[in-house]
């Protein structure tokens, strides 16, 4: 496996890490406080949690929120990204929208949406939907005003019909923007899923970390999080990558650097 | 059958003039011309690629087929060039068929990136003819090839044109000799903004210091 421009060593992973568990281990130890489990404590939450059903269940909830709102975002972000690159009346028609909706903080738009629409799943993902779509435009508009003219001819000359351009021209091209929206967009998503989960739904890990606060039960505050930051990750390897390796498999080691 | 009528053509400033020709079955044309004077204007007019095609009657086809030989390659650097070649509608057959006639067989699964420049110009001289071309552009398709390379390359460009006898070629070229071995007509563009100077036949037994002449006269009176 080759390592991404600017990321270090795997070793690395393993030296620092569990130097932060050892350093935590100890000053759990010397505090002797509820506020602050040990990592022994936390594994044991999150294995009573794991096997009541309760880690899956709210786990579960949260990955579908974030599933439906990541293709909805993606979608019409890259619809209008796209439109908006492609035509300077339809960025001058965006534009302002854009520059509005990348600047209003997401809690806003969560509690408009809770509030006109009710404490209803449509309002949870909406509320997602509408923080993200700008980036996606953002940064698929980037890729659309890059898109090699030359090749935009040659698909003309060859009378390329408009799903071959799409896919054979534009979608190759597009793809570094496109994994950058990704990247970017999960990682915004997850959390602004928590916050909606939070403030209104009874399902989700969000849901979950709002009793556990309530409570002052930080054990499974932190179990959650483990959890948590262990999907990501999973999905980083198992999808991301391995997506990334194929779609770019075409490029030469000669260019790959360039 | 092919009406080229192009209304002129202007990027801030007019480039294209108003230029009238009627491009017949199995023309093999030399355009030549100043460099920056708009010969690859006049290539992508008669493309369709900014604007409409020319009208064009064409025996039994709605529509003109052009193939067009871009100065780069313009293969999708992503796609083999089986898949290249596929995307333009050729079937498996004629893949291996084409590439082959170009001195490319053995290379369908190779990406463009993988090939010299020499042979992605082939490779793609062979999506050129995968859809059976009425009409062939070729721009400048010996520049930056070595002496020998280009010798090759305008062999089996001349190969090609024996091989399909209907189809019409222009060729863009700085090179009087390139005009006198490949083409049987020549247009001479100039002038500002860009038109017809001269629009001939060449004489099979004229040789390349008489067309040199010729153009040399051309050059001054515009």
């Amino acid at each position: 496996m080759t390592a991404r421009a600017g990321q270090p060593a795997a070793w690395s992973y393993w030296v620092v890490l569990p130097a932060c568990i050892l350093l935590w281990a100890v000053i759990a130890a010397t505090l002797q406080t509820p506020l602050l489990p040990s990592p022994g404590e936390v594994i044991v939450a999150l294995r009573s949690e794991a096997t009541n059903g309760q880690l899956w269940f709210h786990l579960a909830a949260t990955l579908a929120r974030v599933t439906v709102a990541f293709v909805l975002a993606m979608a019409i972000g890259t619809a209008i990204g796209l439109a908006m690159g492609r035509s300077t009346r339809t960025n001058a028609l965006f534009d302002p929208l854009l520059v509005v909706l990348l600047n209003l903080p997401a809690l806003v738009t969560i509690i408009l949406m809770y509030v006109w629409f009710g404490l209803v799943e449509v309002a949870a993902v909406l509320a997602v939907v509408v923080n993200k779509v700008p980036n996606v435009a953002v940064t698929v508009r980037e890729g659309a005003r890059s898109l090699d003219p030359k090749l935009e001819s040659m698909a003309t000359v060859y009378r390329f019909t408009r799903w071959q351009r799409f896919r054979e021209v534009w979608l190759p091209q597009l793809f570094p923007y496109l994994m950058a929206a990704t990247r970017g967009g999960l990682a915004l998503i997850w959390k602004i899923v928590l916050v909606v989960e939070l403030l209104g739904r009874s399902s989700g890990v969000g849901f979950k970390l709002h009793l556990a606060f309530q409570v002052f039960d930080v054990a499974t505050i932190l179990a959650y999080s483990l959890a948590f930051i262990a999907i990501v990750q999973l999905i980083e390897l198992a999808l991301l990558q391995p997506l990334e390796r194929r779609a770019t498999r075409w490029r030469q080691p000669e260019t790959a650097h360039a | 059958m092919l009406e080229l009528r192009i209304e002129g053509r202007s990027f801030g400033l007019p480039v294209l003039g108003e230029i009238f020709t009627t491009i017949c079955q199995g023309d093999r044309i030399c355009l030549l011309g100043p460099s920056g004077i708009g010969k690859t204007t006049l290539l992508n007019a008669i493309a369709g690629l900014d604007g409409a095609m020319p009208d064009a009657a064409v025996p039994g086809r709605n529509k003109m087929r052009v193939g067009y030989l871009f100065q780069e390659h313009r293969l999708l650097p992503w796609r083999t060039l089986r898949q290249n070649l596929a995307i333009v509608g050729a079937g498996d057959a004629d893949i291996e068929r084409l590439l082959a006639s170009v001195g490319l067989a053995g290379y369908a699964d190779h990406l463009p990136d993988q090939l010299s420049l020499g042979m992605a110009r082939r490779a793609a001289l062979a999506r050129c003819l995968a859809i059976q071309p009425d009409l062939l552009l070729l721009d400048e398709p010996f520049a930056s090839l070595d002496p020998v390379r280009a010798t090759e390359l305008k062999q089996l460009i001349l190969d090609l044109l024996g091989r399909y006898p209907t189809m019409a070629m222009i060729c863009v070229t700085h090179d009087a000799r390139d005009a006198t071995e490949l083409a049987n007509r020549l247009w001479y563009l100039d002038g500002q903004p860009a038109c017809l100077q001269w629009d001939g036949t060449i004489a099979a037994q004229s040789g390349v210091e008489s067309l040199v002449q010729r153009l040399r006269t051309l050059d001054q009176v515009v």
